[in-house]
This record gives structure tokens, sequence and C-alpha cells, in this order.
């Protein structure tokens, strides 16, 4: 890359092309709005990307590879983090001789999403530094600063992006910041600082909470923080993208921008309260900085609750400096997405909802069957919930309602959560049996058609392993595993569900069609996947 | 510091209002100006409303257009007119699918870069650089249809 080569990147975008500049050695993580195109890009751009089945094994390849001396960076969505986050913690705990970055995209707002998390809360909890930058310079110089604490200090290091930080396109000059070169990997014995038996994990606590102290200190005089000098009558502390919001909603005001949120600068934030008249804490979500400055004993004013909904824009934070809490004027309702017209999905929600079905959804395009004309969907709250949530209804309701229970489930998201569902249902299977539909429509459409492992390639569209999910539920021993493309006959379809669902059995219906807008792709990639097969049958 | 131009274009997912916001935006990028654009992915890509802004200047701050600050809004569709009209500053402009004949366009997909011609009339930025836009941001075979209903557009 030449040295401060312009160009208007996403958020997405800029830490991708700092993880290729800094040599990190895998990407790693689970496709989810706003995270997706960082290894989408990283990969195009020459680096070595991989989808895992979700986010949790994504972290701990991301962890070997830092325990090899390497650099990995783990790309995911804010709820990914809590599937994540049994590694992420004892993570924490442990020395890596690389680096290690994990890159949480939060939603306020919920732009495309089930919850607005606020993941500052993680890096606290979990005693793991944070970073949190404003536009796309600051995700690519971040990305580039989060390998060199992470390397420095030997702990992983948070990322955290808002949807307006990843998707927002900003201009960005590469070559801003020089971190040493990566180091080759190399496997060095380090019992002690990577096998948390309680008597080395005790050490490792006392031994993180002093190199939290050491990063404060060290956040407190070089940190990434800023001041903008302003107006001494009213002071704004703030971080991420409400810091774009208030430069434009409060030009004259003072500002302190924290880009390290965990472990604060609090002797910072204490000297630049005390600078000014009156201090404002302006940040989206949670109240994570007023509370902190409280603690501390810092006077700040935190925004009205009302303002810890959705996402900050600039007459928002006017609203905030106001202290206007008058009702907010309601956007007009623009169109809900739907299914695409021609979506297989269409075909399995009608079929549920002619068979007044009892219906524990999960999380994908499918969702939307939840919506008219199907309004077929009783329950959606995590990935893979489908199957423990159908079960548990299974298991307390009355019988005729009990067999009126379906678990509807997509491919990517069955590999993603779902698997150990299907191993609960063989183990504790209901009385009246159960139904599990998963939609494969050979794609993780949602999010914007990523491969997974069901589809047998890899993120780059290459042939690899395929998981074969009639097989893994044969193997389980499931006797009723049906495989039907919906498509052709849609009463048949029905008819299979309704057979089922009058057996007091288990039984596994997978519907396959390839999605839409996946399909002329999927076709492309098989086509080449032949032509590689008849080249290596020609070298023999 | 002077206020940043504001844009926002706006339409049904599919009508390629995220094509229609990456050809201003890299229009702006090259002319040497600041420029941010923000717009939301995910469940609107199914075919429900998208808005996309874009805004630029000296200096930009916040990548979102504030209600009833857009200098211009491009509604590629007809029945979103409504449903963005609260965007627009008192005086500003709106450019939407009437004002383009459409019989006229080869493909009438391509009705996204016709309205950018139309906008591109109000905008201090050359047709070469439109132009040379256009062609960085479409596949090739499809560079002759878009170039054409940009012309129809920004003709009048």
């Amino acid at each position: 890359m030449p040295q401060n080569k312009a160009s208007l990147l996403s958020g997405d975008e800029a830490v991708a092309l700092a993880a290729i500049e800094s040599g990190v050695k895998l990407g790693t993580g689970y496709p989810g709005t706003p995270s997706t195109e960082i290894l989408e890009t990283f990969s195009r751009l020459g680096g070595h990307a991989q989808w895992a089945p979700n986010e949790k094994v994504a972290l701990e390849v991301g962890l070997g590879v830092a325990f090899a001396g390497a650099r990995a960076i783990v790309t995911m969505k804010h709820v990914g983090l809590n599937v994540a986050a049994d590694p992420l913690f004892t993570a924490a705990l442990t020395k890596v001789t690389g680096a290690l970055v994990v890159v949480s995209a939060d939603d306020p707002g919920m732009a495309s999403s089930q919850n607005e998390q606020d993941n500052r809360r993680y890096a606290l909890a979990a005693g793991v530094p944070m970073l949190e930058p404003a536009d796309s310079q600051e995700a690519y110089e971040f990305t580039l600063r989060a390998i060199e604490i992470s390397e420095r200090w030997q702990a992983p290091v948070l990322l955290r992006m808002t949807t307006r930080v990843c998707h927002s396109k900003t201009v960005v000059r590469s070559g801003t910041v020089a971190i040493p070169q990566p180091r080759a990997a190399k496997f060095v014995r380090d019992c002690r600082n990577r096998v948390m038996i309680p008597a080395h994990a005790r050490p490792a606590h006392h031994r993180l909470r002093e190199t939290l102290a050491n990063i404060a200190a060290w956040n407190e005089k070089e940190g990434p923080n800023e001041i903008v000098a302003g107006s001494t009558s009213l002071g704004i502390i703030t971080s991420g993208i409400a810091y774009q919001h208030v430069r434009e909603a409060a030009p004259e005001a003072s500002v302190l921008k924290l880009g390290m949120t965990y472990p604060l600068p609090i002797e910072k934030m204490r000297a630049f309260a005390d600078s000014v008249d009156l201090c404002m804490v302006i940040e989206e979500g949670d109240p994570y900085l007023v509370e902190a400055a409280r603690t501390a004993g810092i006077a700040v004013e935190g925004k009205q609750e009302m303002y810890r909904h959705g996402e900050l824009n600039p007459q928002r934070v006017r609203r905030i400096l106001n202290d206007d809490c008058s009702p907010e004027p309601k956007p007009v309702p623009g169109k809900p997405p739907a299914l695409c017209p021609g979506c297989p999905h269409r075909i399995a929600f009608t079929a549920l909802k002619n068979l007044d079905c009892i219906v524990a959804g999960d999380i994908g395009c499918y969702t939307l069957g939840v919506l008219p004309p199907f309004e077929a969907m009783d329950t959606m709250v995590d990935m893979g919930a489908a199957i423990g949530v159908g079960l548990g209804l299974r298991h307390s309701l009355p019988p005729d309602e009990a067999k009126r229970v379906v678990s509807v489930i997509g491919d990517s998201t069955f590999v993603h959560s779902g698997i150990t569902g299907l191993v609960e249902m063989v183990y504790n299977p209901p009385a009246t049996g159960h139904v599990l539909i998963i939609l494969d429509n050979g794609t993780t459409a949602m999010t914007g058609l990523q491969e997974h492992p069901g589809t047998g390639r890899t993120l780059a569209h290459l042939k690899t392993g395929k998981l074969i999910f009639e097989d893994l539920a044969r193997t389980l021993g499931i006797k009723n595993v049906h495989v039907i493309d919906p498509q052709p006959a849609p009463e048949k379809f029905q008819e299979l569900i309704q057979s089922c669902l009058e057996k007091p059995e288990l039984s596994v219906i997978v519907a396959r069609r390839n999605c839409l807008l996946a399909a002329r792709s999927i076709r492309e990639y098989e086509v080449h996947e032949n032509d590689t097969r008849e080249l290596e049958v020609c070298h023999e | 510091m002077s206020k940043p131009t504001n844009v926002v274009i706006a339409g049904l997912g599919g009508q390629g209002v995220i094509k229609a916001s990456d050809i201003l935006a890299d229009v702006v990028f090259s002319a040497g100006l600041d420029v941010k654009k923000s717009e939301l992915h995910g469940m609107s890509q199914r075919g429900g409303s998208v808005s996309s802004d874009v805004r630029f200047g000296e200096c930009v701050f916040s990548p979102m257009v504030p209600a009833g600050e857009a200098d211009f809004l491009v509604v590629i569709s007809a029945d979103q007119v409504p449903v963005n009209a609260a965007a627009l500053a008192p005086g500003g402009v709106l450019i939407e699918p009437a004002q383009i004949d459409e019989s006229r366009l080869s493909n009438k997909k391509s009705i996204n870069v016709a309205l950018l011609g139309k906008l591109s009339r109000h905008l201090p930025f050359s047709a070469e650089a439109w132009v040379s836009a256009l062609k960085r941001n479409l596949p090739e075979k499809l560079h002759d249809v878009n170039l054409k209903s940009f012309a129809i557009g920004r003709e009048g």
C-alpha cells in the first residue's frame, strides 16, 4: 500500500485493509450484519479468511493463531459475542504471543438484529481492552493499534464498531500508523499461561488486573483519545459515531473523544470535566460512560432515558443537549421487507399456516414468516432456539396442542447452533415426538449469501468438506428423515409435514431448494467444481 | 465552516439505491471533497424501503442527513416519496421518476442512473466526472445503457 493513499471505504473495508497491511495470518468469524463485509473484503484483498460454524469456534481458532505467535482477527455481530463469550472471558486470562483482535459490530436501533445490546459491557465484564472507532479512518487506524496493544500486553483486544461506522463510507488515508512487523509463527510451550486450571487461573486473574491497570495508565498518557478545544461553558465526553453527531450538533462545545473505552482514562475525563462549567456525556446505547464517570466521582450529566433506545443522530443529540423530552416525530412507515416472490420459504410457511402449527422459529430471512400473509411463527429469540424452545413447548403443552408444535430453522442457523438442539431432541424426546424442519436454501441468505459448512464451499466459494444434514440426523438415530424440494408439489410437502405431526416420533424434514438470489451463483460454483474434478481425473 | 450538501437517495430494495449513492459519493470523492455516505443493510434488502444518505463539503462529521435538512431528495420509486418527504429541507429539490420520460430508457432498471443525471444538473461536477464514476461502479456490459440513461436525465 502506498503511503497516504486516499480511498472511500466503509468501516468494514477499512478494518480489512488494516488487517491485510499488518500481515494478519487468519481472519475468521460468522456472518452477521453489520460485520459481514470485513472478512469478505479481507479475502478479496488476498487475506486468508474463513467462515466458522459459529462465533465461539471462530474465537477459539483465532486464539490458537495468537498462541502460535501470529496475528488473528475474529469478526461477529454484537449477539455473536454472546456465543463467543465463553472463550472470551478465559482468553482474557491467558497470554497470547501474537495478536487477537475481536471485532464486535453492534447494532443500536436494531436495523437487522433481535436486540440492541451494548457490548461495551463485555469489555468491562471480561477485562478485555476495547477500542471504538468513529469513522473509517479510525476503523483502519484502530485495527492496527488493536494489534499492537494485543501483542504488547499479550491480551485479546475488542474493536467495537456500530452499524453506522461499519456501513458508512468515509475517506481513508492509509499508511498513517506504523506498527511492528508480524513475527513468524512458532510454538513456545507456556502451560502456566494457557492451561487455565485453577492453580494457573488464580495468578492469571491477578496478572490480568495488573495488565489492565498498566493499560489504563498508558491510555491516560498516550491512548487514542482526543480533545477538541472549544467553549469552556459546555464540555462533552463522547465516543464512536456519537462524536460525529456531537461535532455537528454542538460545534462550539469542547469535546473529549474517547478512542479507548476500556480501561477508561478516568483522570483525563476528570480533568476535562473540571475544565468546563457543564460536562455532558453523549453516548449511544447504555449509560456506560456516564456510570463510569459518576462512579469515579466526576460530575457529568447524561442523556435522558428515552435516548437510550435507537441510534443517535445530529437532531437527537440537539434534543439531548436542549433537555428536550417531548415526543419525537414518528417516521412515516416505509414498505416492510418481505420474502422474495418465488422464495421457497413461502411454501413452507403457507403449509405451516394451513396446518395451524405452533411454530418455534429461528433467525434468518425466514423469520419474515411471522409477518402477513403467513403469520406462521410463534417464537424467535436467538440462533438455534427453534429446537430447544420447540421441545420445551412439546414437553409442557397438553397433548392436543403439543402435537401441533414444529421447530423451523435455516441451514446456516442449524449449523451455527442447531446441532446441539438436535442432540437434545434425540436424548430427551417429548412424549408426542417432535418435528424439525430445516429450511435448506443452500446459503446464508439474510446476511448476503455467505457460504457455510452445509454448502460444502469455503468463504471464497471453493469446494471443501460438506456437512449433510440428513446423514447427521440419521446417524443420531432419527428414523423419520425426509428430504424434499417443496417447490414442485407444495401439497405433497404439506402432506409430509402432516404425516410427521401425526406420529409420536421424531422427524426431521430437510426442505431443500436453493435461494432464488443465490441459485445462479451456486450453479456457477458447481460447474467450476465439476471442471476442477475433471481436471484432477485427467492428471491421474 | 460551510455546511455540507445533503443528498438522500431512496427507493425499494433491488432498485439500485445503494449503487446510485455509491456513484454520487465517487464523483464527490474524486473531486477532492470530504464525503460521507451511510445506509442500513440487512432486512431492507428484502424488497423493503431503502434510503442512503450522501453528505459532502469541506468537512463532514455525521454520516446521517438530519430530518428536514436534505438539499436534494432523489426517489426512485414514486410510492416512496411520502415515506421520505420529511427528509427534504424547506426549498430543497425533489427528484422523482415522474420527471423522466421512462419510455426513452432502453432499460427501465436504469431509472436510478437517469435520476442521477437529473441530480447532476444541480451539482458542480462535470459530465466527464460523472461518466468516469459510472464506469468505475458498473460492469462494462451495463455501461452503454446507463450512460444513455444518465444523458437523458442530465439533458432536461
